[in-house]
């Protein structure tokens, strides 16, 4: 029971994180847009708690919960999302494009299947350096559809590389149902196509999720090339935070609100014997928390106009111009 | 005979640029083992036998033959370099790269900025481009320009053995990714080059020829072509001061700017279409920096705005030769 509630806990910072920064955004503290996880939470906590620190992660456009449950600096990625200096990527890249080295996190990515490449050349990488480490590769079922999803499995099946695919299916590609514009019986399917075995799990069962990436993980880092973890679940807010999904059927909703990972992650501590008021207190510091990180990023300091020179290239970098 | 058995006293020898990349990548493979090559057909040597052999020093591990996944051969090379490897990613021919352009212009070219400099993508991606026997539209491409604009990305276009051998040796050492065209029309051609490859230092051009009368900037493939024109305007006794650019990001715009102030006549040579090329960002600069009434006349060449025609004549009458160059030098001088 202790293991689920350290998930159960990292799935309300997860959740706390990203409802401060929408009122953040509501309120107009913060500029542009978040792709909001809520109610996705479980795939994220649940494959990366079993996950080692020098492995390696890479993530989508909505990615705080991939970061945070991997272990980014939580003021880091705060700032970040607010453009301020002490930014996790110094306010150069903002929310899409959440990246944190120090732990593996390789960065949230604004484009769809862009980050699949890249985890299986990490996964390559590491194997030249005599690492053992794996790559985890978090997608969207949106992303089944592009050419690097296919080149990537058909790479990482190949070089029996050491990653783990993670096909969040969250049944939406933006603002499309995944299942109109995907032909065949999906991403199980098309991972065992090239031999990947591949296993569909309850996304918003919390242990569920890292049973199964454990499991997969176990085969993977002993050397018996990539799997691939289907996890179902379901995206509560819109494509963005300007997206209210009022097109969604709202029998849909209602069900999947019932599904909420996190409120059967507390049905089970409940049945299990946890005290409620404990489980409050879990939600109320996480509350806490991601509220701290706002007052702090609103009290950051802006970036100087000048550092929008700076880490551009090393050759050839140009002058910074009189401002 | 493989160069690399000559005897140790022939530290500089004549021989193709093909060869020259080869022994670059060899040296550097040796030096460190973090370097390694991916792309299609690499273990069997590349088409242009840029890799000739070096799967039996270097292993499979280390020159990775590919699918022709070319948005995968360019990702996969970034992966590899975030993790801390230094991969080359071997593009075959350059109009390939073009199915890897979010790799390219989206990954790597952003990925340390974006990411506030946590990660430096150090990868040289090898682009063979241009004109070559006949291969028309979709295998003859010069698209250098769209990178030199693209913020991110060091370009090379290196036109003799001895300049791709040591921009090959700097770029492989760089922590910035080095987008290096590999001059598909050249890689026949012959020069000296030492065994000990040193890096040639990326945004210094070469000086090719010294004149008086006109300034001459080119690169890549048309460089032989530049000399050749030069040499004939010489004999009509007009001097050129020739320049072969050698990257085009960094552009050795101190060295053009020389020139042009003392020849105050310039003259941009490339092989790729004359319309939004980077003649113009050239031409464009030196009359920045001079001043509008610097230059007596200035002038690009390039290949009209067409795809490239795969018969000859038609390749012929769209492609820039001694002959264009020469008439426009006269052209200047009259101005």
């Amino acid at each position: 029971m202790a293991r689920l509630m350290e998930l159960y806990r990292l799935m309300a910072r997860i959740r706390a994180f990203e409802e401060v920064a929408l009122v953040a955004h509501a309120a107009g503290e913060l500029p542009g847009y978040l792709h909001p996880s809520i109610g996705q939470e479980a795939v994220a906590a649940g494959v990366c708690s079993v996950l080692r620190r020098d492995d390696r992660i890479t993530s989508t456009h909505r990615g705080h919960g991939h970061a945070l449950a991997k272990g980014a600096d939580v003021r880091g990625m705060m700032r970040e999302l607010f453009g301020r200096a002490g930014g996790a990527c110094r306010g150069k890249g903002g929310s899409m494009h959440i990246a944190d080295f120090s732990v593996g996190m390789l960065g949230a990515n604004g484009v769809v299947a862009g980050g699949i490449p890249i985890a299986v050349g990490a996964a390559q990488g590491l194997r030249l350096l005599g690492s053992d480490s794996i790559v985890a590769c978090f997608f969207g079922d949106g992303a089944i559809n592009r050419g690097p999803f296919l080149e990537g499995l058909n790479w990482a099946a190949l070089y029996r590389l050491p990653v783990l695919f993670v096909c969040e299916d969250n049944m939406v590609a933006a603002f499309t149902a995944a299942r109109s514009v995907t032909a065949g019986p999906g991403v199980v399917a098309r991972a065992e196509s090239f031999g990947v075995a591949a296993e569909s799990v309850d996304g918003n069962d919390v242990e569920a999720v890292a049973e199964a990436a454990q499991r997969l993980i176990a085969c993977v880092r002993r050397g018996g090339g990539p799997r691939l973890l289907h996890a179902r679940t379901y995206r509560l807010l819109g494509h963005t935070s300007t997206d209210e999904a009022a097109w969604r059927d709202p029998d849909e909703v209602a069900q999947a609100k019932a599904n909420d990972p996190l409120v059967r992650a507390r049905d089970r501590l409940l049945a299990a014997g946890v005290d409620g008021a404990v489980l409050d207190a879990v939600l109320a510091e996480a509350r806490v928390e991601m509220e701290a990180a706002r007052a702090d990023a609103l009290q950051a300091p802006w970036p100087e106009p000048a550092e929008a020179w700076e880490d551009v290239q090393d050759i050839g970098a140009e002058p910074v111009e009189q401002l | 005979m493989d160069a690399s058995l000559l005897p140790p006293t022939a530290t500089v020898e004549t021989i193709t640029l093909v060869e020259a990349t080869r022994r670059a990548v060899r040296q550097e493979m040796r030096r460190d083992p973090l370097v390694w090559v991916l792309g299609e057909d690499v273990a069997r040597g590349g088409i242009f036998g840029q890799y000739r052999d070096l799967v039996d020093e270097f292993g499979p591990e280390r020159i990775v033959s590919t699918p022709i996944s070319e948005a995968t051969i360019m990702g996969a090379g970034l992966g590899a370099a975030l993790v801390g490897t230094r991969p080359i990613i071997e593009m075959r021919i350059f109009d390939f790269a073009l199915c890897a352009m979010d790799e390219l212009v989206n990954q790597i070219a952003k990925i340390r900025y974006m990411f506030g400099g946590q990660a430096k993508p150090a990868v040289v991606i090898r682009a063979p481009h241009g004109l070559w026997r006949s291969s028309a539209a979709q295998h003859s491409q010069s698209l250098e320009a769209w990178f030199a604009h693209l913020p991110g990305l060091v370009v090379a276009v290196p036109a003799t053995p001895a300049d791709a051998a040591g921009l090959l040796v700097a770029a492989i050492r760089s922590d910035d990714p080095v987008l290096f065209f590999d001059p598909k029309a050249l890689f026949g051609a012959t020069g000296p080059v030492p065994q000990e490859i040193a890096p040639l230092p990326f945004g210094v051009a070469r000086h090719v020829r010294e004149g008086d009368d006109l300034t001459l900037v080119c690169w890549s493939s048309i460089v032989p072509e530049g000399e050749r024109a030069a040499e004939a305007l010489e004999r009509e006794g007009i001097g050129v001061d020739l320049l072969d650019l050698r990257t085009l990001w960094p552009w050795d715009e101190a060295a053009v700017l020389a020139s042009a102030a003392r020849t105050r006549r310039l003259l941009v040579v490339h092989e790729a279409v004359r319309t939004g090329g980077f003649g113009g960002e050239i031409v464009a600069r030196v009359v920045e920096r001079l001043g509008p009434g610097a230059l007596k006349a200035a002038r690009r060449i390039g290949a009209p705005r067409l795809p490239v025609p795969f018969s000859p004549p038609l390749e012929e009458a769209m492609r820039v030769t001694e002959a264009k160059i020469v008439a426009a030098a006269r052209s200047l001088l009259g101005a």
